[in-house]
């Protein structure tokens, strides 16, 4: 009886939790981020979206960064999301747009709390993930180098430390902090299964070496960033 | 009338129950996808290019774009610079644009370069 009640207790307040997570998303979050889906069939209705979609943000977050950002948000994609709405023609090639890019809301610490875990509630529908699972395994930085950048090609688009890559795709030093293992491999493999007008390409990568790629973004996100910017 | 009537009806039922993602014009795309490498007017000059190994082809430079037939531009689009032993840096369309869309594009790449 004891720990029934104390189940109920717990279930309950986690529940109030969610519903009080929920009520900060609807109005301070919706106007600029998707809640329910699906994601944008066209790019024009792509472009109206003012930030990435959270509808499936409990399939794709890492619980414990999602907190620690939305208390301190700093910037994820350089050129601000969409990025063709925050670049200008420059001397020798387009430029970041600074006077364009805003900086992100803020929570408390105890808001971030109730919001992720409203967030965390918001699972992506079964034929979004697919069967893509990580299967574990660690790779030297270096290798995984060879991999993303030499036969991917996949720094054209993203930097791989601060000040160098690709501008256009978020930062992924810091990817595997931000996403859940099992998402990457999923995104990586079909990012349209995702968001069908998203400006990452599939580049049909084999599957083993997309495993690499994800041990790969693990091993970039144990450095410590923060410090060395 | 009555058709009238129906016809906004029939189109909200069609916006909600499809499924599939709609076909995009070319200069969308282009913005979209394109931009990011090959710049916002198609001179290569794109946000990314600073640390590229190999460099965006200019699309407005009827010498560097001229060589090409529509299929081979065609092919590139869709399946990347690997598939005609250029750069893996051009990346392969295929799953972000339909046969359609390609075509369209082709034909908007040969306003942009003058050729052809
Ligand atoms: C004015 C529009 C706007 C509002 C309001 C807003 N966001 Fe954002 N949000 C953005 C943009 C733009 C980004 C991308 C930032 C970047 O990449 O640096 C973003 C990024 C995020 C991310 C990380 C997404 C990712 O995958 O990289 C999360 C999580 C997030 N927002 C949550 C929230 C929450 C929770 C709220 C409400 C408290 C909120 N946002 C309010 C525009 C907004
Ligand atoms: C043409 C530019 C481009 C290339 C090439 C590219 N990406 Fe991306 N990538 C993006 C963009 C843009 C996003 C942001 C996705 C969005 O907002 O829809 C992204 C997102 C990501 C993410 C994070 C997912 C998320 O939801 O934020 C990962 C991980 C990633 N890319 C890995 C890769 C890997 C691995 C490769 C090489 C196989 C690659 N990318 C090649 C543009 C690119
Ligand atoms: C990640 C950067 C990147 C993006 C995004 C990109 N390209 Fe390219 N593209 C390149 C590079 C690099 C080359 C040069 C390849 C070489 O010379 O080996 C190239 C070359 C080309 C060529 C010339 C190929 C030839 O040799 O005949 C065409 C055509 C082309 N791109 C079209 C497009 C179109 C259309 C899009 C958008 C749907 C696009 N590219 C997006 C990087 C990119």
């Amino acid at each position: 009886m004891k720990y029934l009640l104390l189940f109920l207790g717990f279930t309950f307040a986690s529940a109030t939790l969610a519903d009080d997570g929920m009520a900060i998303l609807q109005k301070r979050c919706a106007n600029c981020h998707d809640l329910s889906g699906p994601a944008a069939q066209s790019v024009q209705a792509l472009w109206q979206r003012k930030g990435p979609d959270l509808f499936y943000a409990g399939s794709k977050y890492n619980r414990e960064w999602l907190e620690k950002w939305l208390v301190k948000p700093r910037r994820i994609r350089p050129a601000g999301y969409h990025y063709i709405q925050h670049i200008k023609p420059g001397k020798k090639r387009d430029m970041i747009d600074a006077a364009t890019l805003t900086p992100h809301p803020v929570l408390s610490s105890d808001k971030a709390e109730d919001v992720a875990e409203a967030l965390m509630k918001l699972k992506a529908p079964a034929e979004m993930m697919g069967a893509a699972a990580f299967k574990g395994g660690s790779i030297s930085v270096s290798f995984g180098e060879m991999v993303f950048d030499k036969f991917n090609g996949c720094m054209a688009c993203h930097e791989i430390e601060p000040g160098y890559g690709g501008l256009s795709g978020p930062e992924v030093y810091t990817a595997a902090k931000r996403y859940q293992a099992d998402y990457l491999v999923s995104f990586i493999s079909s990012p349209q299964a995702w968001n069908p007008k998203t400006p990452m390409p599939n580049k049909h990568v084999a599957e083993p070496n997309i495993q690499k790629i994800v041990q790969y973004l693990q091993a970039l996100a144990k450095e410590n960033w923060d410090e060395k910017k | 009338m009555r058709k009238n009537k129906l016809f906004p009806a029939f189109f909200m039922m069609l916006l909600i129950f499809s499924t599939a993602a709609w076909p995009d014009d070319a200069e969308d795309n282009y913005k979209n996808y394109c931009w990011q490498c090959h710049g916002m007017s198609g001179d290569g000059m794109g946000l990314n290019v600073q640390d590229m190994s190999v460099q965006p082809r200019d699309h407005t430079s009827a010498k560097a774009m001229g060589g090409r037939s529509d299929a081979d531009l065609f092919k590139v689009i869709k399946e990347g610079g690997l598939a005609i032993d250029k750069s893996v840096l051009m990346p392969p369309w295929g799953d972000s644009l339909s046969d359609d869309e390609i075509h369209d594009l082709v034909k908007y790449l040969r306003k942009l370069c003058q050729c052809g």
